[in-house]
């Protein structure tokens, strides 16, 4: 499904990935993990095209995604969450939801400006779809209110509602357990697993968290350097001695 | 609440010119065309922060092109003339954004600033087609049979036209192209991961601006009759940003109370020429600190209809605290 080859990228001289490689099967909860700075966050960036690599492929069912802009790279079907989370903070949290729906409304400027039946009926429609995403997420009480005044577990919720609007193919979610407390992480498991269960999502996951890591994903890669240290099951990464070395071990440290 | 509102705003407006003196008429028309191109720069500035400072421009492009049509073309009914002059400053406004697109605050700032003064300057080397320094007078306009010759029919003709784009901006913003210059307002990078095509919005905010402000412009010309290019100096367009920083950035209905206040304000302390400066820029610096989302904020959800259409709320359960 989303398949990344030999990808290098620097900044200022800093190699923040070299040679990446790794495939993620369709339906398959894949994570990312390693140490802060070890290049996770960037491949998301530029697996949705915020980034460009400098050498590289990135390919999606077969397309290759890095000749893509990035609002055509969601249209394929990529939504994401950022680590730091990235809602709109001054609109309320049904608009979130309503723009992740951007790319199945077709109301333009003058159609809108018109307010013609056909538009007041996708309006509705849209609307209503978004009220059953928050209702989902345990947002329906807040519609109303502005995100960036949101507790952050909400607003964590609240993207990965605005994301799930768009109805992707393939799930990015950075760091979605940061900051939320061990029963929020519990519910946040549970969701991710009935996204692929139920709605047939892949997801790739980048995350601190290891209960969360190990209990969901189906392979996990590690990452240290920008370089790719380890790859496999959950139980086979936790023995692996390269990887107790660059990031638990380092985890103590913190 | 909102209807009898509405209802009492619409029968003032209506009732305006037999009630206020001659020159009140005039005033009310001017305020409704600042309330046009107020909107329209709130659409580029306040939706999806591209801020200009060059909108005098916009507007004595929009001035000339009708002003232009209807001494060359005098049986061109007023609307069409006043929809070609937007089209034409629209197309401008296009030809303006497309550039525009690489410049962010400050340098948007500063090429949209140099913009009105290309504009004046080419009013004044334009001479042939624009009379220059020595200034155009402006037929009175045809609609149908009627010539627009008095104070009263031009406020109505305004009024309408104002009406009809204050309601278009406010179905605008609150479907989908509103929402994505919102998006854009509040995060680029994930307005992009919604799918929002960052370039043709925000080239798309420059065009309907322009669009909006080139039929005031063209309204602009009708209502005063005579225009020459030191009508459209650098201190309208900064009138017109205060406008929409007093009312209210991201809001519609604060645009029309900023244009409103604004115009009001100006018209109070044309006799006071030398303060004018200090004034306005005491209430710009007030305005700023004390009510940093305008007026429309200041007055909270009164003013923002489009938001308080949801549906009704479940119960809350499973929200976290
Ligand atoms: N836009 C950027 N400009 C400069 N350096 C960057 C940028 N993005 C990431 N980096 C650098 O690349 C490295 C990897 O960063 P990141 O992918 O955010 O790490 P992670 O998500 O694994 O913590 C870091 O050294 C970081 O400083
Ligand atoms: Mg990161």
């Amino acid at each position: 499904m989303l398949g990344v080859e030999d990808l290098s990228i620097s900044f200022g001289g800093l190699a923040a990935l070299s040679g990446l490689s790794f495939a993620v099967r369709d339906r398959e909860i894949f994570a990312l993990i390693g140490p802060n700075g070890a290049g996770k966050s960037t491949v998301f960036n530029v697996i949705t095209g915020l980034y460009r690599p400098s050498h590289g492929r990135v390919t999606l069912g077969g397309d290759d995604l890095l000749a893509l802009a990035p609002h055509q790279i969601a249209r394929r079907g990529v939504a994401r969450t950022f680590q730091n989370t990235e809602v709109f903070r001054q609109l309320t949290a049904l608009d979130n939801v309503l723009i992740g729906r951007h790319g199945h409304l077709r109301t333009g400027v003058i159609t809108g400006a018109l307010w013609l039946p056909r538009v007041r009926q996708e309006e509705a429609r849209a609307r209503e779809s978004a009220y059953a995403l928050l209702t989902r997420f345990g947002l329906a009480a807040v519609a109303a209110v502005e995100a960036g005044g949101l507790p952050l577990g909400a607003q964590k919720r609240l993207e990965i509602a605005r994301a799930l609007a768009s109805e992707p193919r393939l799930l990015l979610l950075d760091e979605p357990a940061g900051g939320l407390n061990p029963t929020e992480t519990q519910t946040l498991m549970a969701v991710i697993r009935r996204l692929r269960d139920e709605s047939g999502l892949t997801i790739v996951v980048v995350e601190h968290d290891m209960e969360l890591v190990m209990g969901i994903s189906d392979r996990v890669a590690v990452l240290d350097h920008g370089r790719k240290i380890a790859e496999g099951r959950p139980h086979e990464i936790a023995t692996d001695a390269a990887v107790v070395e660059a990031y638990l071990g380092s985890e103590e440290d913190a | 609440m909102r209807h009898a509102a509405l209802a009492t705003g619409a029968a003032v407006v209506v009732g305006w010119p037999w009630a206020a003196p001659r020159y009140f008429v005039f005033l009310a028309s001017l305020i409704a065309i600042n309330a046009i191109v107020a909107i329209g720069l709130n659409l580029l500035s306040g939706y999806t922060n591209q801020l200009s400072f060059g909108h005098a421009g916009f507007l004595a492009i929009g001035a000339y092109a009708a002003a232009i049509l209807t001494i060359r073309a005098p049986a061109l009914p007023v609307p069409a003339a006043l929809l070609l002059a937007g089209l034409v400053t629209a197309a401008v406004g296009l030809a303006l954004g497309v550039p525009c697109l690489r410049l962010e605050g400050l340098y948007l700032a500063m090429a949209t600033l140099a913009f009105g003064f290309v504009v004046v300057e080419a009013i004044l080397n334009l001479d042939w087609l624009t009379r220059g320094n020595d200034g155009l007078r402006v037929p009175a306009a045809r609609l149908g049979p009627w010539t627009l010759a008095t104070d009263t029919a031009r406020y109505y003709l305004v009024v309408t036209v104002a009406a009809l784009l204050i309601v278009a901006a406010v179905n605008i913003t609150r479907t989908r192209t509103g929402r994505a210059l919102l998006a854009i307002r509040e995060s680029e990078i994930a307005a992009q991961a919604s799918g929002i095509n960052l370039a043709a919005y925000k080239t798309l905010a420059f065009v309907v601006s322009a669009f909006y402000t080139g039929v005031a412009g063209g309204l602009f010309a009708l209502v005063v009759g005579f225009l020459s290019p030191d009508s459209f100096d650098v201190f309208l367009s900064v009138d017109f940003v205060a406008m929409i920083i007093v009312g209210g950035l991201g809001s519609i209905l604060g645009s029309v109370v900023g244009a409103a206040l604004i115009t009001t304000l100006n018209d109070s302390l044309a006799g006071f020429q030398n303060y004018r400066p200090l004034i306005f820029g005491a209430i710009l610096i007030a305005s700023m600190l004390f009510m940093p989302g305008g007026i429309a904020r200041a007055l909270g959800t009164i003013v923002r209809p489009a938001r308080a259409a949801a549906p009704p709320e479940p119960p809350r359960q499973g929200e976290d605290r």
